[in-house]
């Protein structure tokens, strides 16, 4: 078979040549299996020894040692976190005879929870004999009723430890946050290492954005134990130096320091307190937030000393909901106060002049329709230009305006002053608002129906006078009041300004963060500016009587956002309807108005009208601030780096 | 080219009709050897499980398991391997891909692919089905191969490598690389070509460096220096040799282990239960458990060179060598002288997916010697 040959030759020769490689790779694998063998001659002959000493009465373990967490200070360097010495409870599982009865005892002193008892079991169980297990932290007079005690509770004792602590409690907890134990979704994004020996870490707002700076690097300290798991030998003690045992110190956390001035911070929140809502204050040169509150708020420090699970479940299910950040995450329609932006939009885009009039009859009609949208005053303002329009919170002049701009432009322009997406301040939980547009509301799922995505002239008459589907949050809207003030400059909204090393306590200031501008024509500028002194200091002013007296100039404005809808002739009557269903109150203001230093947003949610339930915090905010303007420190620490 | 059909056995293996059928197929070297490597095994995991009955007992289960697997693939034609190895590739393939897009994340990593009864690693199926495909790519072409065959070839190892090592899984991917390297090895590749491969992969290595996740890099850097991080990877290799050094020739005896008494150390039943072992009965314990792998490998070996055809021929000797590659990685990594990468102890460590695919290997090795013809002279 001549067709065959050349394949059999092949054959043959694939044979030889696989033959070959297998004997090679026999050899190869003998080798390898000699490497081995001898490693673990090395190991296991030669080292035996060492190891032997390592592991068989005496072995080595490394004990880690967690570093001191950073403090937060503010502006002017009040402390606003710290770290304080604790009493904690702990016990020592082998030197417990009864432990149901120990625990039993200790909860009738009110030292233990009885409902923790089973987990208290464990977690003692858990744990070697010798090991201290810390149970809770104690307060003062705690650690001193069982301190009289001790001798009743053998295998029970008190240690010192350290706690975070918050002297202001709950005034700055939606800024600053609070650490908590860690948990396990916590452990999946942290380096595991770096947390050895670490109980805390930061949850929300500054301690948790700024958690890789204030937590440090952990050390450690290698310690001889006995078989069991005992210390025999510590590099502390003069035999463990000797004996080589290392310590490796731990690197403590860096220092904050915030924008935040602590006396504005408290007088915004003793001004909010009572109600539900939020205030933000920014510095427009700069973007720096000088007070941030959401009310109510809670204690970071009960929550950083350890709630028990019914606590923080009811915490939870408040119905005011304190852990919410409302200045953050809550979405209010902005209602009258985005009457100087579209102002604005107005002369810019050429739409109105300066002395354009518009008539209002006390509401107003789309043509070929019949709906009539309402003014708030029944009886109409009569002929008004601009600034009349602002002054008074006309909403017939603005429904026209709205029409007349289109709601793409109206978009634009509440783009351009950072409405819409989140403002990228520097902590988490911030969430947008919404700027709707014809192509905003293509996109959303809610509406499925071809004919409901479509968008009706109606919602634009709306959107003049900030109802419908717009949605602010008080930080959006701190940071758009902030853009107006300075000419349409913009910075990132941040809390933190710079960081301190511990030990030496050089200061490290962080530039702010500049963002694209809004184009403003000062004279447009001027007419807005002009219009919102008006405000306050006009006889027909909305908020002429919250501000009054004041000596400096301030320029406001009004808001009142609708939670409930009044039906078409009906009348919306406060007495009638359900607290929770009345108006949201809402201020916006900068002074002083010639060269702006601080712009404010106040929410108060369901209070009434923005003249009447957020102006008056607006005024209590500006007053603490213009009390102590000129006496903080952080701007010669400023001065002083450059 | 239609090599196979003059390949000389076929005709007298098609008499034979379906597979499974004729007279029962049982390697007694491997299977004794088997036996004896996996009851080693569960011995040294009671140990390391702390005394736990329950988890020797769900490893006796996936040894049964394995050993069913055993002796069905050892029933098979040879033949049908070929047949089916595409078939098999394209499935575990399309498996990987299925765990990338929605598996089941544990601890971390998307390696687990749930089928209702069971929960299994379609990377460790990859394992045979990446060398599989290469003999069969390779099997009626004529050997050494040439540059373009080479090139497909990579191909067919890398697209499930990358696969494996995006879940991510570096280990296993290395190993799927090494299986279907294996097979290009004793297909008889030139000398030449090794090299110049070996200097290609020196030249991706920055690559990989930079696609590999911290950790792993971390593994990486922990190995060339342990000492530089106690309280993490390094504590895995210190405690590791600490446990090794401690067992001196005969060990501390069964149950007697300090290191993975005490819990100083990690993944005891697992990765590094060779430390386990060699803690507890020393030299003498682990240069046995190395022989007995010696004889497995040494068995598939010698299957290879009596293999009649070039597919069972590259598929025996790869698996023979795969099979030793697991070994050295794993021991090489716990007593210091590898990185840390992850690859358990074959036969022995806990874990099911690694256990009943191995055995299924052997029987194959098993299939390819027990069906063999007696040739026409």
């Amino acid at each position: 078979m001549p067709k065959r040959s050349p394949t059999l030759k092949d054959h043959w020769r694939e044979q030889r040549l696989f033959l070959s490689r297998v004997a090679a790779s026999a050899v190869v694998v003998l080798l390898l299996t000699a490497v081995l063998v001898g490693r673990l001659v090395q190991l296991q002959v030669f080292d035996y020894q060492r190891f032997s000493e390592l592991s068989q009465d005496n072995r080595l373990r490394i004990e880690p040692l967690p570093p001191t967490r950073g403090l937060i200070y503010d502006r002017n360097g009040v402390v606003i976190a710290e770290n304080l010495p604790t009493w904690q409870l702990v016990a020592i599982p082998e030197q417990i005879a009864d432990l149901d009865a120990v625990l039993r005892d200790l909860a009738a002193l009110g030292l233990v929870d009885e409902g923790e008892h089973q987990t208290l079991v464990d977690l003692i169980r858990s744990h070697r004999g010798f090991e201290r297990v810390k149970l809770r932290n104690l307060t003062e007079a705690e650690a001193a009723r069982f301190a009289v005690r001790r001798h009743r509770f053998p295998g029970i004792d008190i240690q010192e430890g350290l706690v975070r602590y918050y002297p202001f409690g709950p005034a700055s907890a939606h800024a600053v946050g609070y650490v908590g134990s860690i948990s396990q979704s916590d452990l999946e994004r942290i380096d595991r290492r770096n947390y050895a020996g670490t109980s805390h870490i930061g949850k929300t707002g500054i301690e948790r954005t700024y958690e890789d700076v204030l937590h440090g690097e952990v050390g450690y300290r290698q310690q001889v134990v006995n078989a069991r798991g005992r210390v025999l030998l510590d590099p502390a003690e003069e035999e463990g130096a000797v004996a080589g045992l290392e310590t490796k110190w731990p690197v403590p956390g860096r220092n904050v320091v915030l924008s935040l001035d602590m006396r504005l911070q408290l007088a915004t929140y003793e001004a909010l307190l009572g109600s539900r809502g939020a205030a933000v204050a920014i510095d427009p040169r700069n973007g720096d937030v000088l007070a941030l509150v959401s009310v109510p708020a809670f204690d970071p420090n009960r929550l950083a000393a350890g709630l028990s699970r019914s606590d923080f479940a009811a915490l939870q299910a408040d119905n005011d909901r304190p852990l919410f950040n409302r200045a953050l995450a809550g979405r209010y329609p902005p209602g009258s106060t985005i009457k100087p932006f579209l102002g604005f939009a107005a002369l810019h885009y050429e739409k109105r002049t300066e002395h354009d009039r518009t008539y209002c009859p006390g509401f107003f009609r789309l043509p070929g329709n019949t709906h009539r949208y309402r003014d708030w005053r029944p009886q109409g303002h009569g002929s008004l230009d601009l600034r009349d329009a602002i002054v008074q919170s006309c909403d017939v002049y603005f429904y026209q305006l709205a029409v007349d701009l289109g709601i793409e432009r109206m978009a634009g322009t509440l783009l351009s002053f950072g409405f819409g997406p989140p403002t990228g301040i520097d902590i988490n939980g911030e969430i947008g608002g919404v700027v709707p547009s014809p192509e905003w509301k293509r996109a959303q799922p809610q509406f499925k129906r071809p004919e409901d995505k479509v968008w009706f002239p109606g919602e634009t008459v709306i959107a003049g006078i900030g109802q419908g589907y717009m949605l602010v949050t008080p930080l959006q809207l701190a940071h758009a009041t902030a853009t107006l003030a300075a000419r349409g400059a913009r910075f990132r909204p941040r809390l933190m300004i710079g960081t301190e090393d511990t030990f030496e306590g050089r200061f490290t200031y962080v530039e702010p963060e500049p963002l694209p501008s809004v184009e403003m024509d000062d004279a447009d500028w001027e007419i807005v500016n002009d219009a919102m002194i008006g405000v306050t200091r006009d006889p027909r002013g909305t908020a002429r009587t919250p501000l009054a007296g004041t000596d400096y100039v301030v320029a406001g404005k009004t808001g009142t956002s609708q939670v409930f809808t009044v039906a078409q002739e009906a009348k919306y009557n406060e007495e009638e309807i359900d607290e929770r269903l009345r108006d949201h109150g809402l201020f916006i203001a900068y002074a002083p108005a010639e060269s702006p230093e601080i712009a404010v947003a106040v929410v108060v949610e369901n209070g009434g009208g923005g003249s009447r339930a957020a102006a008056p915090v607006a005024r209590k905010i500006l007053d603490a601030y213009f009390a102590a303007r000129g006496t903080g420190v952080v701007e010669d620490y400023v001065a002083l780096q450059r | 080219m239609s090599l196979s059909s003059v390949e000389w056995g076929a005709k007298p293996r098609k008499a034979l009709g379906a597979p499974g059928l004729g007279k029962l197929v049982v390697d007694l070297p491997l299977l004794l050897t088997l036996i004896a490597v996996t009851a080693f095994g569960l011995v040294v995991l009671y140990s390391a499980a702390g005394e736990d009955l329950g988890r020797v007992a769900r490893q006796g289960v996936r040894a049964a398991l394995g050993f069913a697997a055993f002796f069905v693939m050892a029933q098979i034609q040879p033949r049908y391997f070929r047949i089916w190895s595409p078939w098999l590739y394209c499935v575990v393939l399309g498996l990987l891909l299925a765990v990338a897009v929605e598996g089941e994340i544990s601890q971390g990593a998307q390696r687990w692919l749930d089928i209702g009864i069971v929960r299994f690693q379609p990377s460790e199926l990859m394992k045979l089905a990446a060398p599989m495909m290469v003999a069969w790519f390779l099997h009626d072409r004529t050997l050494p191969p040439s540059l373009p065959q080479l090139v497909v070839v990579v191909l067919i190892v890398l697209v499930p490598a990358v696969l494996i090592a995006r879940q991510p899984d570096l280990g296993t991917a290395l190993l799927v690389v090494a299986a279907g390297g294996l097979v290009v090895l004793l297909s008889g590749i030139t000398v030449r070509l090794i090299l110049a491969s070996i200097g290609v992969a020196l030249a991706f290595a920055p690559v990989l460096w930079i696609a590999m996740h911290d950790y792993q890099r971390a593994r990486v850097l922990t190995f060339l220096n342990p000492e530089s991080d106690p309280l993490g990877a390094g504590y895995n290799i210190i405690q590791s040799k600490i446990a090794i050094g401690s067992g001196h020739l005969f060990g501390k005896g069964w149950l007697n282990g300090t290191q993975a008494h005490l819990e100083f150390l990690p993944e005891r039943s697992t990765d590094f239960i060779f430390a386990v072992m060699a803690e507890e009965f020393g030299l003498f314990g682990v240069v046995l458990l190395l022989i007995l792998y010696l004889v497995l490998v040494g068995r598939g070996l010698y299957i290879a060179i009596q293999a009649q055809d070039t597919y069972t021929r590259l598929l025996a000797g790869s698996l023979s060598l795969t099979f030793f590659v697991y070994v050295f990685v794993n021991a090489g990594m716990v007593s210091g002288i590898l990185p840390v990468v992850g690859v358990p102890l074959p036969l022995v460590s806990a874990g099911g997916t690694s256990m009943v695919t191995l055995m299924g290997c052997f029987g194959i090795l098993a299939a390819i010697h027990g069906h063999r013809k007696l040739l026409p002279a």
